[in-house]
């Protein structure tokens, strides 16, 4: 853990500057053996020092060195970026001379995981730079900066403080009984506090979900019998929003074979390769895979032909994405209609070969995603698969403490289950100290012997 | 292994200091068959209370069957010695009822010194200790004032408030300990020359009132219990339920807070005296402090209690100040019944000198010098209850040490005695530390009635519980099993009678048949109910055990499994040799921290404030790489 790391810290060839930064114990040290001006040892922190970068006598760059000591950088160790400029050749060049003398080659997001591991950032914060270097729109870049600066980490916080709150009045009761001086938190009380908090909680949670919709896509399916015109309908949507090229390698055991940006939200389409090759997802890999990949779907757009009647096989698809997020589209309308379908639900009406309705598609993915209220509110939730799971924990903890409350149990019972719910809070922010409980129980009632 | 043969030694152990942890060292010592010299200024204070008459309380009740389950006196001598018992929050749930008492102030220590005094191997000395012999860091014995020295293996210091004692009244301040006894002047500077590090503290008393100047008219009379009660589980009681003697409770008025915000500069704390360097105690603010902190409230509550049976003293509970006497007879005369009270002593603060709590290993040895003891307000606490069980705690180290045994060690969630010491050892204090059950994690396993099931066997282990009592310990436990399994195996089923009797009590008829042991989950059901159905002969501890075992099962499973987290924690050993400087990325405060606590567990390294989670990450990497460490 103790080693130098260096890793040039922006993207290759673009721009006319890049940055390499090292940090470690050893970064000034090591940049000082390749590099020719001040003696970087006795400069000041937080300067930005002139000078030339040389392998033995060659002269390889001109360069500015900004010096930061350790504590204050964004790793806590001493950290040296270097600006070079520019040009493919002469940053690997940079790097492999910093490489060659004692610096080790950085793993991705490891300046992030010492930031955090010494205690320079909380873990949702490290989740958000991790997050930042990751986005791949605008929305998921502001989300990520939400948690980068804390926003997340305060909404949290400030649940913990509301509990602490409650805790601490119990406690004191329980410590002070005979002192009427203190309000004594009732059954009633805490009750009323509890739905307080689970709102808090579940709205957070529907958020977040909302957030990982942002971060990592919506992915969905389009499925249908041979010949409905899937490909035709993806093809129309991908026409419309430029697709972001094709060959990127799924972050999940999906193979995402296309990639819409919808009003700045992602839809992965999931193995459209099945769907595009043979235009025959159904046939090639049976209903029983359709419905697995159904099962696993954000969104199912299933595709029906407006001229043939539905099958057994549609019926069954149908009664299966009864309870997904799904929409039925009735393409080939141009076509005389033999297709009867309830009228509850889901449908778009439309022509891919006309482009009928594919305004209404969208107008119906963002209805059904509410992604225009996405849009308005403001991006501070939860976004990692960690922190969702943590705080359905202390959901079900709150149901344990309302349960408790419906049992006629004793309110130091409760009080169980209600610290739970603080510690929960706690491990998502990476800080649970019992302190805080005491100071609080100190600070706010009027105690004395 | 100690040298037995080192000079003459007459003693094997001495206890310094004859207050509650004092006397609680001192009895373990000699009870366990160690040759035991207690040292003390002056025989009459043995085991005095100068400050509030009572033993117990929130937490603290809970710490005192904690000591007599494990062979202490505390117990036992408060039984002895009661003038009013009640259970406290009766109305909440098991884990946070305690029992209080006030104790009467003559017979307490009168007890607790005719104990000492029948112990066989224990010696009582009058005499004031102003240094130690110490040797290449191992303690050797004790240097009086006259400069004679007696020498022993080991030493346990319990000084109390008396290390460099100040009275604060006022704008005075006097070089005295409590009832304007002779201070210890020199063995805080020696102690500091040895190494540690040298604290101050205060704390403060209310004033005491003749009863016969209070007109009890205009309080609110406060009793005892309606039942009877020990603290001990092996006493019966020794008073009679209606010859308690009653509490009284008054508030103060707009007048008492007028005068004290007219007088605050006068005030020790508030500018009377420039040199304050103590820290006083947060829970137990002193009364200016509560009208300054607090200036909204009205009124504050103040307890009216009887100090002994042989004198007419009246503490006034919630009234400690350091207002000078001319102030202080003001204030007492405006609160409600005292307008014409005699005030009998004046409140007063007093500093002394502590030491750095974490300077001391688990076992209540310092890691300045070994074989040597601390317990009590030298520790930092504050409390008769603290002071007892850490005197306990050292008294029995001290002995297995001599034996060459391992420590007694209880755990956060074995007892709160182990709460208490390893928050002392492992997060140090700023002021006073004071046990609250907020402080312990696993509060509904350290409950009040379950002390002697969680720790007799320790008592029984370490030799400070006799066979006798032992088997009526085993012979409870056993009832335990026994009547769960009776419950267990009982099955009811829903007859027309059944059913008629449970609507009868208020619960809902059966529709399938259901054991005894599940009936009693139910939370309108007790075993008056449970009764109506089998013949039950246990007696009443036995079926409170049960009872809440059996009503709190869901909530207790909860608990244990969380304190199951903490004890794999503490199992991870941090070996004694490790050195954090080779760990690199510590934040320097954790590796300061770390390097003068040493804990022993990544469980306790936990506990300490200024080490966080990553810190810990980056001790078990180092653990792994360089000892080969696996989950141990």
């Amino acid at each position: 853990m103790n080693d130098t790391i260096a890793a040039i810290s922006t993207s290759l060839g673009v721009g006319a500057i890049s940055i390499i930064r090292v940090s470690g114990d050893d970064a000034i040290e090591i940049v000082k053996k390749i590099y020719k001006g001040k003696d970087l040892s006795s400069v000041d922190s937080h300067t930005i020092n002139y000078g030339k970068i040389v392998d033995n006598d060659q002269i390889i760059d001109e360069v500015l060195v900004s010096i930061m000591r350790a504590p204050k950088t964004f790793t806590r160790e001493d950290v040296v970026e270097i600006n070079v400029h520019g040009g493919i050749a002469t940053t690997n060049k940079v790097l492999e001379l910093l490489l060659l003398n004692g610096c080790r080659l950085a793993e991705p997001g490891e300046f992030t995981k010492r930031a955090f591991l010494n205690g320079r950032i909380d873990l949702i914060e490290a989740e958000g730079v991790m997050d930042l270097i990751n986005a791949k729109t605008d929305k998921s870049r502001n989300l990520a900066i939400n948690q980068v600066s804390g926003n997340v980490s305060n909404l949290i916080t400030d649940l913990r403080q509301e509990i602490v709150n409650i805790l601490a009045n119990i406690e004191v009761n329980i410590d002070y009984p005979e002192y009427e001086d203190i309000e004594v938190m009732t059954i009633e009380m805490v009750k009323d506090k509890v739905n307080y908090l689970r709102n808090k909680i579940n709205n957070i949670i529907n958020k977040s979900e909302d957030g990982k919709l942002i971060k990592e896509g919506i992915k969905t399916i389009i499925i249908g019998r041979p010949n409905v015109g899937k490909s035709s309908i993806l093809n129309r949507l991908i026409e419309e929003e430029k697709a972001i090229v094709t060959d990127i390698a799924g972050t999940t055991r999906d193979i995402v074979e296309g990639k819409i940006i919808l009003d700045g939200f992602i839809l992965n389409l999931i193995d459209t390769a099945g769907i595009r090759n043979t235009d025959d997802i159904v046939e090639s890999i049976g209903v029983k895979k359709s419905l697995s990949l159904i099962e696993e779907a954000d969104l199912v757009l299933f595709v029906l032909n407006n001229n043939e009647e539905l099958t057994e096989e549609d019926k069954e698809i149908l009664e299966k994405i009864k309870n997904k997020n799904s929409i039925i589209i009735v393409n080939k309308i141009d076509l005389e209609k033999k297709l009867n379908l309830d009228n509850n639900l889901n449908i778009v009406n439309l022509s891919a070969l006309n482009n009928i309705g594919i305004e209404e598609l969208k107008d119906k993915i963002k209805e059904l995603f509410k992604l225009d209220l996405i849009e308005q509110e403001d991006l501070t939730y939860l976004s990692s698969a960690r922190s969702i799971s943590l705080m359905k924990k202390a959901l079900i903890a709150i149901d344990s403490v309302e349960e408790g409350i419906n049992n006629n149990m004793p309110i130091d019972m409760i009080e169980i289950d209600l610290k739970n719910v603080w510690n929960l809070l706690g491990e998502i922010i990476g800080a649970t100290y019992e302190e805080e409980l005491i100071d609080q129980l100190f600070s706010q009632f009027c105690l004395g012997k | 292994m100690l040298d037995r043969n080192f000079g003459d030694i007459m003693y094997e152990i001495i206890v310094v200091g004859g207050g509650h942890a004092g006397c609680e060292a001192a009895l373990a010592s000699a009870r366990k068959g160690h040759k035991t010299l207690l040292v003390t200024g002056n025989i009459n204070n043995i085991a005095d209370m100068p400050c509030n008459p009572s033993i117990g309380g929130s937490a603290k009740g809970i710490v005192v069957r904690e000591i007599d389950a494990l062979g202490g006196e505390m117990g036992r001598n408060a039984d002895k010695s009661l003038l009013q018992i009640k259970m406290l929050n009766s109305g909440k749930g098991p884990a946070v009822q305690a029992l209080r008492a006030q104790a009467d102030k003559i017979t307490y220590p009168k007890n607790m010194l005719n104990t000492l005094n029948n112990t066989p191997n224990l010696e009582i000395k009058e005499a004031m200790v102003e240094d130690l012999i110490v040797d290449n860091n191992i303690v050797k014995g004790i240097i009086l004032e006259d400069g004679e020295k007696i020498e022993s293996n080991c030493v346990i210091l319990t000084t109390g408030t008396y290390l460099k004692a100040d009275i604060l009244i006022g704008d005075t301040r006097t070089r005295q300990g409590p009832h304007g006894e002779k201070p210890s002047n020199f063995l805080s500077e020696k102690l500091k020359e040895y190494g540690f590090n040298v604290i101050r503290l205060k704390t403060g008393t209310p004033q005491r009132i003749d009863k016969n100047s209070i007109d009890f008219s205009k309080t609110k009379i406060e009793n005892g219990d309606n039942k009877y009660l020990t603290f001990s589980y092996d006493m019966e009681p020794q008073y009679k339920i209606e010859e308690q003697v009653p509490c009284h409770l008054i508030y103060t008025t707009e007048e008492t807070k007028q005068i004290i915000l007219d007088n605050l500069n006068k005030s020790s704390m508030y500018g009377g005296l420039s040199d304050i360097k103590g820290v006083g105690p947060r829970y137990c603010p002193s009364i200016e402090d509560k009208i300054v902190r607090f200036s909204d409230k009205e009124k504050h509550q103040l307890f009216l209690e009887p100090e002994s049976l042989y004198y007419d003293d009246i503490y006034i509970q919630g009234f400690s100040t350091s207002m000078p006497i001319d102030v202080q007879e003001k204030m007492v005369h405006s609160l409600p019944g005292l307008e014409n009270a005699k005030i009998l002593k004046y409140a007063y603060a007093i500093e002394y000198d502590a030491i750095d709590s974490k300077q001391l290993k688990q076992s209540l040895e310092t890691k300045v010098i070994e074989n040597l003891f601390t317990a009590g307000q030298i520790n930092g606490t504050s409390g008769y209850e603290e002071a007892a069980c850490q005197g306990l705690i050292a008294g029995i180290n001290a002995s297995l040490k001599l034996e060459g045994k391992e420590p007694l060690i209880l755990k956060r969630n074995e007892a709160y005695i182990g709460v208490l010491i390893d928050d002392l050892v492992t997060k140090g204090i700023i002021d006073p530390y004071r046990l609250l059950t907020s402080r312990a994690e696993y509060r509904l396993l350290l409950r009040h009635d379950n002390a002697d099931i969680r720790l007799t066997d320790y008592g029984y282990d370490v030799g400070l519980i006799n066979d006798d009592r032992y088997n009526k310990f085993n012979k409870k436990k056993n009832d335990i099993n026994e009547l769960k399994e009776l419950l267990k195996t009982n099955k009811i089923t829903p007859t027309k009678d059944t059913n008629e009797y449970i609507e009868s009590i208020g619960s809902t008829a059966l529709k399938d048949g259901i054991t005894l042991y599940d009936l009693l989950k139910r939370p309108e059901i007790n075993f008056d109910h449970i009764k109506h159905f089998i013949k039950i002969e246990y007696d009443n501890d036995v079926l409170e055990q049960v009872l809440v075992s059996i009503k709190y099962d869901g909530y207790i499973v909860k608990a244990e499994k969380e304190a199951q987290k903490m004890v794999d924690l503490d199992n991870k050993k941090i070996p004694d040799d490790i050195n954090y400087d080779n760990i690199h990325n510590l934040a320097s405060e954790a590796k300061q921290k770390l390097k003068q606590i040493k804990p022993t567990s990544i469980g306790q390294a936990l506990r300490i404030s200024g080490v966080n989670p990553a810190d810990i990450s980056l001790i078990m990497v180092y653990l792994k790489k360089e000892y080969h460490y696996e989950n141990r």
